[in-house]
């Protein structure tokens, strides 16, 4: 034969007679699949190894040897190979296949929740036999058993298909169930007396091909033909998992992960995916409440609003703009936290702005230090752990440095003060006391020189450090210490190893997008300074405050000082959640007039003067930007309950009162403004938030440069839009229309299934808004206001029609801004002098450290009940020498004061946290770590004593509950 | 009725008192060829090997000395993993290998680690043999007391580890990737071939050796006499002696070493040296030839000669060889379901068409038996193991993962093929008996096997 001269990257395969070209590698039923033809499957998932047990999807593969019977999802295509799908014989094993696997089937499909959308029912209805021919007994078991408080097991329905067990083995790394017994009495269970308590077990539920595991929250809730639903973005947390939000007669029931690349490869954890209960909590704020004499009483929102517009003017009139605050706006969509941001900076004219509650990092650290996505992350050689515990903060980010660990073998670096959920999987993991990452850092990036005692380690991580850049997972690990020495320990490392990348552990919802948007002091939206961006601002805004404002810490200390007269909180509670409670207290009380805008009555909205009632997660749209920057959509499923309303109409109503037009009137025209004048969103356009590209969440330029460089290839997350998620509906099983984008862009605009009948008429009024909104923008103004923001959604359902007509102008739009003056630059992270390190400790003294767990006393979980239950009351953890020194068993309770108060408790030994050191979980039930803290020192320091009597009480439950992940 | 001369090579200490103990076994020139083998290279001992052309004896019979060729070069580390989990109906040869001379399977598996350069060796026994593991364990414990295992083995710098490991009672394990993953601590259940073929990713996912406990205990001899001497026994095709468990309606039932190709079954069964004929003066109505997944044999087959090809080709196996003998008042019906049941039993539960079918297959042969057959029932149980074993065809072809489940296949086609009346039998008596369809052959297609 003549010289090959063309080199041939794919491997020619026949599939029923059509020849196709195949990824070397790849699995058949991979491949048979993208060429369209659809190989039934019950054990195969694409994102697990194949088990080739079901054998659902044997077909007959010649290899030139003659046809033989193989599971397609364990067959790597080859060069020549052909496959027979159709053949009398692959049928005939495939329908025996189904027989085996409906004999002992209950075939309950009328009682299951799987029943409608599952693939067994399917199967069973395309291809099954008409009528059984297995006349004896089935299988019987107990029906269901509670594997965990959150997942029940139905073991007849069960087919045994590994997938829930490999999920948990090998995805997870929780290896919580199991096979049990033998044969045909095979069952899927727990360990005795070991629950299946992980974070991730909801995802056993979604990816169970048939209604064997039922997830608690979802049990009889709806049928799936009754399930209306949308897809968007989880933002209980900063990850941003893909997710399809479904409902059933206007209530969230269920969460389901979507497939994507870059994020969430169709993962959940069950905070995410179970906190939809808070929706439908009945503490659900319906109405606005304004305080007289001394009691908060129900009022209209033209009411509250304008005791809103009037407290805020009178305060900023006789105090000064900068007697004004703002506080929180993690929780929002990016086009609330922007409205409010041009709010705060252009009509009460205050710099004192702030998403993070003091448990953040400053906004220059976050924002000017070059970024880098997961994917760079699970790509590059070496990972260094700066920050929180991992596995309670951002599960899923978790879930992909997990796998990057065990199967592309990342190195991982921690430094953290405890042991944390990932320190099993690092390759050194280095203990540091309270506030001195930052000497750790410089004796690693020395090489273990100049260390105390741990020397050695600390040489060994430097040698496996290596020389070149890193990429850098950056947080706070404790709320009971200053940030300073984390920022300093990130300058060091981007100093010393040049192109370092960083990938920001901050945890709330959309507290990056809050970041973008300005809301933090001296930061205007599009990642810019106060100082660079103040002349573009005030061209395009009218004003901008010239001094930069005050942070939480300074807000809440100011105000404690009488200095803060009028204080928004933008679904911030800082009386729960801020790591310094005597401070949040002093502050909240000594404001002069305080707003809380909140889905609940927290603590202090029970303290404010007007509260108003906002609309949350499932209940409006926008977009959402994850620790990466990556923006993605949120689209609404269901009405806000009562007349709750969006928070950028909020500030837009608010402002409108305080005589100033923001100019902005629906999510559409803020988001044209956003693009045109928040430098680092150029370029993000409608457009292409409405393609299919953005499902997989977009990135702004600045944060997608890096990622090319330091991502494979493979990784790219825009060269295939949209397969990763059609894939995820092949193997999930999402109902038909979650991945299309006129679902994505259309349900709850009349478009999707739900619009025909009386059910369309009230997601129609979902779409707008309430009714009541609506008709309560009528008492006092424009009734323009609702139908602009139902025209704008419509904008949005006609993509193709009217896509182009609304991107043009706002194209036009940036070139028209920047004629003006130019377009600043953005933030570059700008190292200051280390901070020295933190004052020496007492030798009666021990160093406090506070970290968060995933289940905790925050508004979501405790307003899910079936969450609610996981989170604990958790031990003081001291390490057993400590204990012993102290004359303390594990178990005992003791004393523990700060210079804050003292307070009682139990306290456990814990070998993961290290001599000098105590453990308290911030935010806990019924516990108290931020009355111990005092936010404006670096360090916290407490002493332990013995109480008199001691008691173990509690002590057994917390022990299992912290170790539930 | 001629019993071959040939010499006994496995079986020699058998009936003495002292052929376990490192003394007796030494004395009966024991650890002689490992001595010589250390003295030699591996790739002598792997030549002789292949020259012998030694049939794997755990079940499919395939030449050890090719096996051993397919391990990858240079890929290290290696292990040898020795099957001795014998769990299959009706065979228990090794079990005595391993009881009367452990020394002698020890010194295999030094011989064949050294030829295949692997520093680890692990002996996986079956968990009922409390008394092979005893011995065993006394055996290898001798071994390296006496330098024979070990670090720098008799003094020849070369080293290497004996692993033991007993089962806990699943016969799937005896499949050697179900094996390989109860040594790494994992439920025995088979793993897919491919990816997973031992020599290439057994054990820890490294090339690993599975050979049978009977395999093994030939090579010290092989290694003395030469694989030639081994290969001059028996035929060209199936060569040297190879242990017979003869159990069933014979005179005497029991383990017996005979010269393969030149032994036939009637010599097997009727040999008054051997099994001594029918018991009672009975007359044969079935054999299986080699273990209880095998097709069953009959007369006519009596004097097929013990090989490999011809009883393959007889459309059968000698498999693990057991001889399983029926008489004359055998019920083909109960003897059928009992098999079932046992591979019914032992399904590990990994695929569907085993876990769901044998279950099934027991539960309509039950249901025969208990007088609640259809006529149905004939037509229904070849269906249901034409879908474990499309064809129900010999070599079975598989909707499985491993052989266990076309394993309860076999007896049915058997029993279905030979004694159909027995079957029908069962129902006609039974309380749905109706009428008995007409002109419905539910053995067409089948029936010629
Ligand atoms: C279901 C099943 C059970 C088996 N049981 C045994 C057994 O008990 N002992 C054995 O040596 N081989 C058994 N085998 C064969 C082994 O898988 C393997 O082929 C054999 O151990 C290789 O050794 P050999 O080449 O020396 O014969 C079994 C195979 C199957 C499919
Ligand atoms: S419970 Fe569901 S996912 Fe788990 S093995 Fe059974 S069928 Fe598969
Ligand atoms: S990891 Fe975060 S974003 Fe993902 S599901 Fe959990 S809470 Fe939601
Ligand atoms: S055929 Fe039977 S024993 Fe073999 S893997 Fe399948 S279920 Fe297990
Ligand atoms: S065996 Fe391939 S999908 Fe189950």
């Amino acid at each position: 034969m003549a010289e090959q001269t063309e080199v041939k990257t794919t491997v020619s395969i026949t599939i029923d007679g059509r020849t196709v070209e195949a990824q070397p590698g790849e699995l058949l039923i991979a491949a048979a699949e993208r060429a369209g033809t659809y190989i039934p499957r019950f054990c195969y998932h694409p994102r697990m190894e194949p088990v080739g047990m079901c054998r659902m999807c044997i077909v007959e593969v010649d290899t030139g040897r003659g046809p033989a019977l193989q599971p397609s999802c364990m067959i790597p295509v080859a060069d020549g190979m052909t496959v027979s799908t159709e053949s009398e014989v692959t049928k005939k094993a495939q329908d025996g296949v189904l027989e085996f696997l409906l004999i002992n089937h209950p075939l309950d499909c009328p009682v299951c929740d799987k029943g409608g959308e599952c693939p067994l029912q399917d199967q069973t209805l395309a291809f099954g036999p008409g009528e059984s021919r297995f006349v004896e007994e089935k299988r019987h078991y107990a029906k269901p058993i509670p594997l965990s408080d959150l997942v029940y097991m139905d073991r007849e329905r069960c087919i045994l298909c590994d997938r829930c067990t490999r999920f948990s083995t090998e995805v997870a790394g929780d290896p919580l169930i199991t096979f049990v017994n033998r044969g045909n009495a095979t069952e899927v269970n727990t360990f005795p007396d070991d629950p299946f308590a992980s974070y991730f077990s909801g995802n056993t539920v979604q990816i169970c091909p048939v209604g064997a595991l039922l997830a608690r929250p979802y049990r009889f809730k709806a049928r799936p033909w009754d399930l209306d639903q949308v897809e968007s973005t989880c933002t209980a947390c900063a990850v941003g998992c893909r997710m399809a939000v479904q409902s059933s007669s206007d209530a969230v029931v269920r969460h389901l992960g979507i497939d994507v690349d870059p994020v969430n490869w169709g993962w959940l954890c069950d905070k995410g995916r179970f906190d939809f209960e808070a929706l439908s909590d009945e503490g659900r704020l319906t109405t606005p409440f304004v305080r007289r004499e001394d009691e908060l009483v129900e009022a209209s929102w033209s009411e509250a609003l304008t005791r809103v517009a009037e407290g805020l003017a009178d305060a900023r009139d006789r105090h000064g703009a900068a007697s004004l605050a703002v506080l929180g706006g993690a929780r929002l969509a990016n086009e609330d936290a922007y409205v409010w941001s041009k709010l705060a900076r252009s009509v009460l004219g205050t710099d004192n702005v702030d998403a993070q509650l003091g448990d953040g990092l400053p906004a220059e650290a976050v924002l000017g230090l070059p970024r880098a996505t997961i994917d760079a992350a699970c790509a590059a050689g070496t990972v260094v752990l700066l920050g929180p515990d991992i596995k309670e903060e951002l599960p899923v980010l978790y879930l992909r440095l997990r796998d990057a660990v065990v199967h592309k073998g990342l190195r991982l670096i921690e430094l953290s003060p405890t042991e944390t959920g990932l320190t099993r999987l690092t390759a050194a993991s280095l203990r540091h006391r309270p506030g001195e990452v930052a000497q750790l850092m410089d004796a690693l990036l020395a090489g273990g020189r100049g260390t105390r005692g741990d020397g050695v380690e600390v040489a060994e991580a430097a040698a496996l450090l290596g020389d070149g850049p890193v990429v850098c997972v950056l947080g706070r690990a404790s709320l009971a210490e200053s940030p300073d020495s984390v920022v300093a320990a990130a300058g060091a490392l981007l100093e010393a190893r040049p192109g370092t990348t960083f990938l920001s552990a901050l945890r709330r919802g959309n507290v990056h997008g809050a970041l973008d948007m300005g809301l933090a002091p001296g930061v205007l939206p599009g990642r810019v300074s106060l100082d660079d961006g103040r002349a573009w601002f005030a061209d395009a805004w009218g004003s901008v405050p010239e001094a930069r404002g005050l942070d939480a810490t300074g807000t809440l200390s100011a105000a404690a000082a009488g200095r803060i007269s009028g204080l928004v909180l933008l679904g911030a509670d800082p009386l729960a959640d801020f790591p310094d409670r005597d401070l949040a207290r002093r502050g909240v009380g000594g404001a002069g007039f305080v707003v809380a805008i909140d889905a609940f009555l927290t603590p202090s909205a029970q303290q404010a003067d007007v509260v108003l009632p906002a609309a949350v997660f499932g209940e409006r749209g926008g977009t959402t930007t994850n620790l990466e920057g990556r923006i993605s959509r949120l689209n609404q499923k269901v009405t806000a309950p009562g007349s709750a309303r969006v928070d950028w109409m909020i500030a837009v109503e608010l402002a409108s009162r305080m005589g100033a037009d923001l100019g902005l009137e629906s999510l559409e025209e803020i988001w044209d403004e956003i693009e045109r004048i928040a430098p680092s969103h150029a370029g993000l356009t409608s457009d292409r938030l409405r393609t299919s590209e953005a499902l997989d969440g977009l990135l702004p330029a600045a944060t997608a440069d890096v990622e090319t460089e330091g991502a494979p290839p493979t990784m790219s997350q825009v060269d295939e839009p949209g397969t990763s998620a059609a894939a995820a509906q092949g193997t999930d099983h999402l109902p038909g229309n979650v991945q299309t984008e006129e679902s994505s862009l259309g349900t709850g605009t009349g478009s999707g299934p739900g619009a025909e009948g009386s059910e369309g008429a009230a997601s129609m009024a979902a779409a707008f808004g309430a009714e009541a909104d609506v008709a309560d923008y009528g008492e006092g103004t424009t009734p323009a206001e609702g139908g602009g923001e139902a025209e704008a959604i419509a904008l949005t359902a006609d993509a193709v029609a009217q896509g182009a007509s609304v991107g043009e102008p706002s194209g036009g739009g940036t070139e028209g801004a920047s004629e003006g003056a130019a377009s600043p630059r953005t933030i570059r992270f700008a190292r200051s002098a280390a901070p020295s390190g933190p004052p020496k400790i007492d030798s009666y003294s021990l160093r406090l450290v506070s970290g968060r767990k995933l289940y905790d006393a925050g508004t979501l979980v405790q307003h899910s009940p079936s969450l609610a239950g996981l989170a604990a009351a958790a031990p003081l953890r001291v390490n057993p020498a400590d204990l012993h020194r102290l004359g303390l068993t594990s178990g005992a309770r003791i004393r523990l004061s700060s210079s804050r108060t003292t307070l009682v408790m139990v306290a456990e030994a814990d070998l993961g946290v290290p001599r000098g050191t105590v453990a308290l979980t911030f935010n806990q039930v019924g516990q108290l770590a931020a009355d111990l803290i005092d936010a404006t020192m670096a360090v916290t320091d407490v002493r332990l004593e013995t109480l008199a009597e001691t008691s173990r009480v509690g002590s057994r439950s917390s022990r299992r509950e912290s170790s539930g992940g | 009725m001629a019993v071959t001369d040939a010499p006994k090579i496995i079986t020699t200490r058998f009936d003495l008192d002292d052929g376990r103990t490192l003394a007796g076994y030494e004395r009966t020139g024991g650890y002689e060829s490992l001595r010589a083998a250390l003295a030699s290279s591996p790739a002598d001992v792997l030549a002789e090997v292949k020259a012998a052309n030694l049939q794997g004896r755990g079940g499919a019979g395939f030449p050890a000395g090719t096996k051993w060729g397919f391990l990858p070069a240079d890929v290290h580390p290696r292990y040898l993993v020795v099957n001795g989990d014998e769990s299959e109906p009706g065979t228990y040869k090794d079990r005595l290998l391993m009881e009367r001379d452990p020394h002698q399977l020890i010194e295999g598996v030094l011989l064949a680690s050294y030829a295949v350069e692997a520093k680890q060796a692990f002996i996986y026994v079956r968990g009922e043999m409390a008394v092979a593991q005893e011995r065993l364990a006394t055996a290898l414990n001798e071994a390296y007391a006496a330098g024979l295992v070990g670090r720098d083995i008799a003094g020849s710098g070369w080293s290497m580890d004996v692993v033991l490991h007993w089962g806990a009672g699943a016969y799937i394990v005896g499949e050697e990737t179900a094996l390989i993953e109860s040594l790494e601590g994992r439920r025995g259940m088979p793993r897919l071939k491919p990816p997973f073929f031992p020599a290439v990713k057994g054990l820890y996912l490294q090339p690993t050796i599975v050979n049978n406990v009977e395999t093994l205990a030939n090579i010290p001899w092989i290694v003395r006499n030469g694989g030639a001497a081994f290969a001059g026994l028996g035929t060209e095709e199936s060569a040297g002696m190879r242990l017979f468990a003869l159990s069933g309606h014979v005179r005497n039932p029991g383990v017996y070493e005979v010269e393969m190709g030149r032994t036939t079954f009637r010599d097997l069964i009727e040999a008054p040296v051997l099994g001594g004929g029918i018991r009672d003066g009975g007359t044969l109505k079935a054999f299986i030839p080699g273990g209880a997944s095998a097709p069953w044999f009959y007369e006519e087959h009596l004097d097929l000669p013990l090989s490999k090809a011809t009883v393959d080709k007889a459309g059968s196996m000698l498999g693990s060889g057991a001889v399983v003998v029926m008489d004359h008042t055998t019920d083909a019906v109960k003897a059928c379901a009992r098999i079932v049941r046992f591979f019914a039993h032992e399904s590990c539960g990994k695929c569907t068409p085993c876990r769901e079918g044998t279950t099934w297959l027991h539960q309509i042969l039950q249901r025969i038996l208990a007088g609640d057959g259809r006529w149905s029932d004939l037509e229904l149980l070849l269906d249901v193991s034409d879908n474990i074993s499309p064809g129900i065809a010999w070599p079975p072809r598989q909707t499985t993962i491993c052989p266990l489940g076309p394993s309860a296949v076999s007896p049915i086609a058997s029993a279905l093929r030979r004694f159909r009346p027995e079957f029908e039998a069962y129902i006609e008596g039974g309380r749905h008996a109706g009428a008995r369809p007409v002109g419905v052959d539910v053995l067409a297609g089948v029936a010629a096997g």
